[in-house]
């Protein structure tokens, strides 16, 4: 404690971190680059707001606003990162509009504490996409389930907030302060449900599991603080480059800690065993927000931290997120297999993704960055896409989930039930599919970094997963008898309301388009690289150590 | 002088992009019928037909257009995709894949013509043009990025064509049939990204997966290449299939709707054994060597093990399933002699066993219709009501065989030539696998065909007249390309020639003198001799001109 204190009182001193109020100390209140935090600021500040309103005004007409509300905050808040990347990525115009930048290139603002590079930015934009998504099919979701009530809706955006602090964090702290506004929202909207035990269970266990690992994630950071002597990750990257260890016990022990934290989040074998349970008892809305963005938030943080800031240390760590990935991959796609209900399948299957994911991770390299961040958005859109379908067939009270219950729905709902399977085969990662391309990309970065019995394992894995993905298909298409059409399933069909139809065609599109034409999303993904930007008070543009630099 | 500039002057001459419009068409005709609206199932016919029939006619004008002297790739279109990691839309057509394209789009058709879905229609012209699209695909692929897309494109169509429109166990038959082939396919995918990151073949040492830029690369380790061959092989070995690889086919094939038996016997299986013409011997031509022995021993056993499997079978499409094990080791163990007439001979055993096998399943689609059975202990007496359809199955069946004088033998013979050159004792026992054949088809039609009609056959319905147009053009294929392959040869032994000197380039230890190009035993005059021996009528009979109609230059080539 003594020791905080002396590195505080030095910070103060330097001006160069957010300083305690104590008295006889001049207050130098860092320099904000509010353009870069509109965003973020457009979440929170719409989520306050609809608290205020809403608990001022009643009503009907009110409360089919929600969805609408939801998605045009969310949609404010995408707009407005549009900018920052223009600004980052150092463009002269956009579109129509012509920029003159006024500090091109990433920077570091709040005192060192938040990045504003092309990674933060286009992880922002995945999770504020998600929000939009997710957002067009909860409204009716919660109206068909007798659960309306903007409750849902500001934790979302809370939740979606909390998500981009983590995608921007430079700064140990505040990437547990986003991780904590991100779960803490989502432990609520796990247990929304009234209705369903499930659902209150699978609350719960989120909470209980859920802060568990954020105990972890903290002890991690105090790990890390005490070798490296600060929770920036500028700095403790500037400290690791330069000195030399001779004991890094603690750090090791640090690493461990904040990569169960990580494991925890993206459900990575063997911190899993929450994800099926939940993800089956909670309202499906949320398991769509949860198995996107989450993911999303959380991988952010993992490739920031370990890819960018330890990244001179991947020979430490590579070997834990190499045996993640290989556990993930292969225990979700095994385990999926014996599953009969369709949310406990997909669980396993975002499992066995994260393992895939984890694999672009382990590269280390920069094309493995890349990977990741094609993979995070093309998942996110697969899997909102088939939680949406889900959510249609749950049907009222949101339990048909069983396999059972998708027999026939080719012959109830053709466009539907073609619609999944697409979602579906886009996970298996068949051709001109978006999923196909982030399995190949990160493929791609496994093996340019030699790591070919990832390559392998990972591809195995993959075709054990697609036996999970078939059997939807065989219930959707192959359960009539033979030489006649599928039965229409018991419950007759199911009918798609206006905004899960809309979020369902969103998706599909992107799905589609980005295995067509991958370019327009690898392009963009390849340039979004995190940037570890030297915080310096007078003008916050300087000298960079970017994963470039550093690389393995 | 590199191989790509050979290829690059060609690009300019075509005025007609006969390549992508053979490839997009089966796409736009698939969109197609995805837009019309459920409840016109005549409408999804006629443009399945529609499509498939301009694909045909496409292709024959490929055919006639091909400019039968050259090695090089012809046609080439190229067009980036994704610019990051050189994966472009690049297509092109050589004598190796130049009849295959031709069978595919002959056999699409004529399966649309010999069977209609009972329900679905919808769905099932739409798989099924997509299919084609995805074979196409592949056999004009120059890319190898695009190769694997299409190679896996395949995958879905099929699998839906077996497990909605099939019979039986079907959805274990599709099942499984998709997860062997994607399993194979998965070794692949990362034998050709690790092919890609260390050939080094794009601009500035980085990424690129053109095929000929990859070839002429050649910076691939000796061991490596080794590894990343077996890779490929694996993936080709299940799509062939070659032996102990092959468990899905017979489940696939016993299950399939007619058009998708026939579409898989015909075109599918050919994926696998081109790749290995295509991929396997240009990008590998040391590591094919030295694996030769094996693919020769794994052929050679597929052969025999095939023939004998078919002969212990009781359901007739389980027996052409099995047959087609033993056929496609023909294909195999020709590829592997590694020589003119070894390679020629794979690839005639591909055309014709496409021609001869998807005339076999059309005529079980006709059987099933009337009697709906494959078993053979059912029927019974079938030459009594129905003469001509035992005649035809007749024909077809000797064909199989590989009677001399039709299709099938022509392959077959070259083939064993081939491998006997090479290594005489796999050709000694590969040979007896036509015995086998005689055997299992002779013994087949015997039980179903001879004898008294029982009562449930004894109104078995004879052929219509739109079951014999069908068949017709096929039949005529068998006497044709049995009687004079010339032109077919001629077409491919250009391209053949320049694949084996490529491969006796990378191994000079490989003994010439039995393998040489154009060496005292030609491929078209041993035929020709055999064919005067067993005095079948070889009328329009002409003498190769000297050196067949290339010359091939001494450094040029595929790629090097």
């Amino acid at each position: 404690m003594i020791a905080a204190t002396s590195v505080l009182a030095q910070a103060i001193s330097t001006g160069a971190q957010p300083t305690p109020i104590s008295a006889g100390t001049k207050v130098v209140i860092p320099s904000i680059d509010w353009v870069a935090l509109l965003p973020l600021l457009i979440l929170t500040v719409g989520a306050i707001v609809m608290v205020t309103l809403t608990s001022l005004m009643r009503g009907r007409f009110i409360s089919r606003a929600y969805p609408a509300y939801t998605v045009v905050v969310a949609l404010a808040a995408l707009l407005a990162s549009l900018p920052v990347w223009a600004r980052v990525q150092g463009w002269t115009s956009f579109g129509w509009i012509d920029l003159v930048p006024k500090q091109p290139g990433a920077s570091t603002t709040v005192g060192g504490a938040v990045a504003v590079d092309g990674f933060s930015v286009f992880v922002g934009i995945v999770i504020c996409a998600t929000v939009v998504v997710t957002a067009l099919f909860l409204g009716e979701y919660l109206r068909r389930e007798g659960l309306d009530g903007p409750e849902f809706y500001v934790l979302l955006l809370l939740s979606a907030s909390g998500g981009l602090m983590m995608a921007m964090a430079d700064d140990l702290i505040v990437l547990f302060l986003g991780l904590e506004t991100l779960s803490i929202a989502l432990y609520v909207m796990a247990a929304m449900h009234l209705r369903r035990v499930q659902s209150q269970e699978a609350g719960l266990k989120y909470f209980v599991l859920g802060a568990f690992s954020s105990a972890f994630f903290l002890y991690g950071i105090a790990m890390v603080y005490g070798a490296t002597g600060s929770t920036n990750l500028v700095k403790i990257s500037a400290f690791l480059s330069t000195a030399v260890l001779t004991k890094n016990g603690l750090l090791m022990l640090g690493f461990a800690l904040l990569l169960v934290g990580f494991g925890f989040k993206i459900a990575a074998v063997p911190f899993h065993s929450w994800a099926p349970d939940v993800y089956d008892g909670s309202p499906t809305p949320a398991t769509a927000f949860m198995s996107a963005a989450v993911k999303a938030a959380a991988f952010a943080g993992l490739v920031r931290v370990f890819m960018v800031t330890f990244g001179s240390f991947a020979e430490d760590w590579k070997p834990i997120v190499y045996t993640l990935a290989v556990l993930s991959m292969v225990g979700g796609a095994v385990l999926a297999i014996v599953q009969t209900n369709v949310k406990r399948m997909l669980a396993y299957s975002s499992i066995s993704h994260a393992g895939f994911i984890l694999v672009a991770v382990s590269a280390a390299t920069e094309r493995g960055i890349q990977a990741v961040l094609f993979y995070l958005t093309a998942y996110t859109f697969m899997v909102v896409g088939s939680f949406a379908v889900v959510s249609v067939v749950g049907r009222a009270g949101d339990d048909h989930h069983s396999l059972k219950d998708y027999r026939g729905l080719a012959r109830s709902n053709p466009v539907l039930a073609l619609v999944f399977t697409i979602f579906l085969l886009a996970q298996a990662g068949i051709p001109f599919t978006s999923g196909f391309f982030a399995k190949f990309y990160a493929i791609i970065a496994a093996v340019d970094a030699r790591e070919y019995w990832l390559g392998i394992i990972a591809m195995l894995a993959a075709v054990i997963a697609a036996f999970l993905y078939l059997r939807l298909v065989i219930a959707m298409y192959m359960s009539g008898p033979e030489d006649a059409e599928e039965p229409p399933p018991v419950l007759g069909p199911v009918r798609v309301p206006f905004g899960a139809g809309l979020a369902i065609a969103i998706c599909f599109v992107v799905t589609l388009g980005a295995g067509i034409f991958p370019s327009t999303l690898l392009d963009p993904a390849g340039k979004a690289t995190p940037q570890l930007v030297t915080f310096t008070p007078s003008s916050s543009a300087a000298g960079s150590g970017s994963l470039s630099g550093q690389g393995p | 002088m590199s191989a790509t500039s050979v290829l690059a002057t060609e690009a300019l001459a075509p005025s007609f992009p006969y390549l992508p419009a053979l490839v997009l068409l089966p796409f736009v005709g698939t969109l197609l019928i995805a837009l019309v609206p459920k409840g016109r199932p005549d409408m999804h016919r006629l443009i399945a037909i529609v499509t498939s029939v301009t694909v045909f006619a496409l292709s024959v004008a490929l055919l006639v257009a091909f400019k039968p002297g050259e090695n090089a790739y012809q046609f080439i279109v190229s067009q980036t995709w994704v610019s990051a990691l050189d994966i472009k839309f690049y297509l092109g057509v050589d004598g190796i894949s130049l009849f295959l394209v031709v069978l595919t789009g002959l056999m699409f058709p004529i399966a649309l013509f010999a069977a209609k879905p009972q329900h679905d229609e919808k769905g099932y012209y739409l798989w099924i043009t997509l299919l084609q699209a995805g074979c196409m695909g592949v056999f004009l692929s120059l890319d190898l990025f695009l190769f694997f897309l299409m190679f896996e494109l395949t995958l879905v169509p099929l699998y839906f064509l077996i497990g909605r429109w099939g019979h039986g166990r079907r959805v274990y038959a599709a099942t499984k049939f998709f997860l062997f082939t994607m399993a194979g396919s998965a070794l692949m995918l990362v034998a050709i990204v690790a092919l890609a990151t260390m050939a080094h073949a794009g601009d500035n040492g980085g990424v690129s997966f053109d095929l000929l830029k990859v070839v002429a690369s050649g910076s691939v380790s000796r061991n490596a290449a080794r590894w990343i061959f077996l890779g490929f092989a694996v993936a080709f070995a299940v799509k062939t299939p070659v032996f102990p690889f092959h468990t899905w086919l017979p489940d696939a094939h016993t299950e399939a709707p007619t058009a998708g038996s026939v579409d898989l016997a015909s075109v599918l299986l050919k994926l696998g054994a081109y790749g290995y013409l295509r991929f396997g011997l240009l990008l590998f031509p040391e590591a094919s060597v030295w694996f030769a022995p094996v693919m020769l021993t794994l052929g050679t056993i597929g052969i025999v093990y095939g023939g004998i499997v078919a002969a212990m079978q009781r359901n007739l499409k389980r027996l052409i399933a099995y047959s087609s094990v033993a056929h496609m080791g023909f294909a195999i163990i020709g590829i592997f002699a590694l020589n003119v007439q070894g390679l020629e001979g794979a690839i005639l055993v591909m055309v014709n066993h496409g021609i001869i096998t998807g005339a076999l399943f059309i005529l079980l689609g006709y059987i099933y219709t009337r009697r709906h059975t494959f078993e053979i202990a059912k029927l019974k007496g079938l030459q009594k009501p129905a003469p001509i359809f035992a005649a035809v199955f007749t024909f077809v069946m000797l064909a199989a065989i590989g009677l001399p004088g039709l299709s099938g033998f022509v392959g077959e013979f070259l083939s064993l030539i081939g491998v006997y050159l090479a290594h005489r004792w796999w050709a000694l026992v590969a040979a007896t696998g036509v015995i086998f054949a005689a055997l299992y088809l002779l013994w087949a039609y015997q039980r179903t065909f001879h004898g008294e009609p029982d009562d449930d056959n004894k109104h078995f319905p004879e052929m219509k007249l739109s079951e014999k147009l069908v068949l017709a053009p096929l039949l005529a294929l068998i006497v044709f390309l049995g009687v004079y392959p010339k032109p077919v040869l001629d077409r491919i032994e250009p391209s053949v020639k320049v694949l084996v000197e490529h491969v006796q380039r990378a191994n000079p230890g490989l003994a010439p003198a039995d393998t040489q190009a154009g060496s005292d035993i030609d491929p078209a005059k041993v035929l020709e001799g055999e064919q005067v021996k067993l005095e079948n009528q070889a009328g329009e009979k002409s003498k190769v001109d000297g050196g067949s109609a290339t010359t091939v230059p001494e450094t040029g080539g595929a790629g090097r």
